[in-house]
């Protein structure tokens, strides 16, 4: 256990010493979430509606697929892990503490937003606050398994740029943050429900902010959950302490299951 | 005789076609230093990686205080430290933090007393990235003890390091090892294995070319014998001039030198000649072989003996 606590308040220091990692998971989530108030509360006053989940989720975008995965690949690849395992840091610490400390780094960031966007930007607050924790922790909970997933089968921090980016991009553009999932055509809605983001905005307005839902937000809270324990799940099967001469248990490409329950609420929900 | 701490027999270890090391045994006692020495790709990391627990092989069997790493890797843990040639750590955890660290993995109160030791207590909150590359391997080194283990594997643990961080490295192995802790020595440093290992084993494309300790391998090789002569007189000037089991002969900054197969024969007839032509011994020095002139002897002859 106190191994456990060590490597834990190690690894929270690290969200705040490292500089790549303070900027994901604090100025760029606080710094777009000034600019966003400033900016768009001005251009589209219907923003306001939804300021607050989709600055979150943006938040918790940033940190775990942007801030996560890096740090894990580096590790792998300067040697780390090879010491990590000579020691006897489990794998599963090695995956679940850095994903357990990025969620608490995106909780700081949740509470600044939710705590000064009514006061600042007048935007309104939860009306469920038990729902927007609930929808809060699964969308974190999600990402941080995609963020570690993405860290374990990326073979370079170039890779996992590109890997990265194939979430976090569509999640902006199509995610329901900047523009409202009813706006979207049909079919590019469909798609959109293959990101988490979608899945979470869509919980945010049904479960938290009292606002008619796109499609079942139970079903949404479902999907992230499904989605965070196969990704998490996967990375743990696929974790390699070293690339050097070892051969992984499966196919890089398994990390797709993790998309499953997003494609099963797509076609079914 | 005690049973060895490390026991090998028959390992070997490929990757695809190719065999890194093929069929190698040897042992190692408790409280002994083993140097493995070896050109690179002759098997050596493969070796000890394999030990370390960070490789499984593909025929043989290996032992580590009868603890079967690819197998045992719990039980492996608590009776090794290693020093690895990589980093090993964070860039961004700081000296203090990367010995708690450790130390809690291990079950063990803090060792902040070697960083005093390995010069490294005003260094206690600086980050890794921040320190040297001899303070690196002084922490490196910290951290593999820091548990005491039994077994310690040291991947070149004076690369980049100063004479006074080396000097002190080496008395703290002294002392690793009249407390009982046997020490695996990976180095491409002949002069420190020959210090400092009491045996050593030259590994040559996978298999073992030579074992022994370092007196032992450079008195089997065919090296020659170096004796440097310096006299008052004009004695030994003489070309002509020629002593037993001489076989090169050069004169360098006033000394007269002989390369030599028997050096008994070869030095008396040198003192008799001075003496019989009156003239004065001012130096005599007679040089063996090194280790590293039977290393290069061993890894340019593809192991012959």
């Amino acid at each position: 256990m106190s191994a456990f606590v060590n490597h834990f308040a190690f690894e929270f220091r690290t969200g705040v010493r490292n500089k790549t990692l303070l900027m994901m998971n604090y100025l760029l989530p606080l710094g777009f979430y000034a600019m966003m108030g400033l900016v768009m509360t001005g251009i589209n006053p219907l923003f306001l509606e939804t300021m607050i989940p989709a600055m979150v989720v943006f938040a918790i975008l940033v940190a775990t697929l942007l801030g996560l995965p890096d740090p894990l690949v580096t590790a792998r690849e300067a040697g780390i892990f090879r010491s990590y395992k000579i020691n006897g840091v489990p794998a599963f610490s090695i995956l679940v503490i850095p994903a357990l400390t990025t969620m608490l780094h995106t909780v700081v960031v949740t509470v600044i937003i939710t705590a000064t966007a009514p006061l600042l930007f007048d935007a309104p607050p939860p009306a469920n606050w038990p729902g927007f924790v609930l929808t809060f922790l699964l969308m974190a909970f999600a990402c941080a398994g995609l963020g570690a997933l993405i860290g374990v089968i990326s073979p370079s921090s170039r890779m996992t740029v590109l890997w990265s980016q194939l979430v976090f991009l569509p999640s902006m553009l199509l995610g329901g943050m900047m523009l409202p999932y009813s706006m979207l055509p049909e079919a590019v809605g469909k798609a959109a429900q293959l990101l988490p983001a979608t899945q979470a905005m869509n919980a945010f307005r049904g479960l938290a902010q009292g606002l008619p839902a796109d499609f079942d937000p139970q079903a949404s809270l479902v999907i992230l959950l499904a989605s965070g324990v196969l990704a998490f799940g996967l990375a743990l099967y696929l974790f390699n302490w070293d690339r050097r001469n070892t051969t992984r248990r499966g196919h890089p490409l398994l990390a797709l299951l993790a998309l499953l329950p997003y494609v099963m609420g797509m076609l079914f929900a | 005789m005690k049973d060895p701490v490390i026991k090998v027999r028959g390992f070997r270890k490929t990757y695809g076609d190719f065999v890194a090391v093929d069929g190698i045994d040897f042992e190692v006692q408790q409280g002994e230093i083993f140097g493995l020495l070896g050109p690179n790709g002759a098997g050596k990391t493969s070796t000890l990686e394999s030990l370390e627990g960070l490789r499984a092989p593909d025929g043989g069997s290996l032992h580590v205080m009868g603890v079967d790493p690819a197998r045992q890797a719990r039980k492996l843990r608590n009776v090794i430290g290693v020093q690895l040639q990589t980093s090993g750590l964070p860039d961004s955890i700081r000296v203090d933090e990367a010995i708690k660290f450790f130390c809690a993995y291990h079950g063990v109160a803090p060792r902040y007393d070697l960083l005093d030791r390995l010069g490294l207590a005003d260094k206690r909150r600086a980050q890794y990235y921040q320190l040297s590359a001899g303070q690196q391997r002084r922490l490196a080194l910290a951290l593999a003890v820091a548990h005491d283990p039994p077994v310690l594997f040291l991947d070149e643990p004076t690369a980049g390091l100063d004479v006074p961080s080396r000097v002190e490295l080496h008395n703290l192995m002294r002392e690793l090892r009249v407390a009982g802790t046997t020490i695996i020595l990976a180095t491409h440093d002949m002069a420190e294995a020959e210090e400092m290992a009491d045996r050593v084993a030259i590994l040559l494309r996978g298999k073992i070319a030579a074992t022994g300790s370092p007196l032992e391998l450079t008195a089997t090789g065919a090296g020659l014998t170096k004796v440097s002569v310096r006299t008052k007189g004009s004695s030994l000037s003489e070309p002509s001039v020629t002593f037993p089991a001489v076989s090169q002969q050069v004169f360098k900054d006033e000394y007269s030198i002989y390369f030599s197969t028997d050096i008994g024969p070869t030095v008396a007839a040198i003192i008799a000649h001075v003496e019989a032509q009156e003239d004065t011994l001012i130096d005599l020095r007679v040089e063996r072989p090194s280790l590293e002139d039977r290393f290069l002897e061993i890894t340019t002859t593809g192991g012959a003996q």
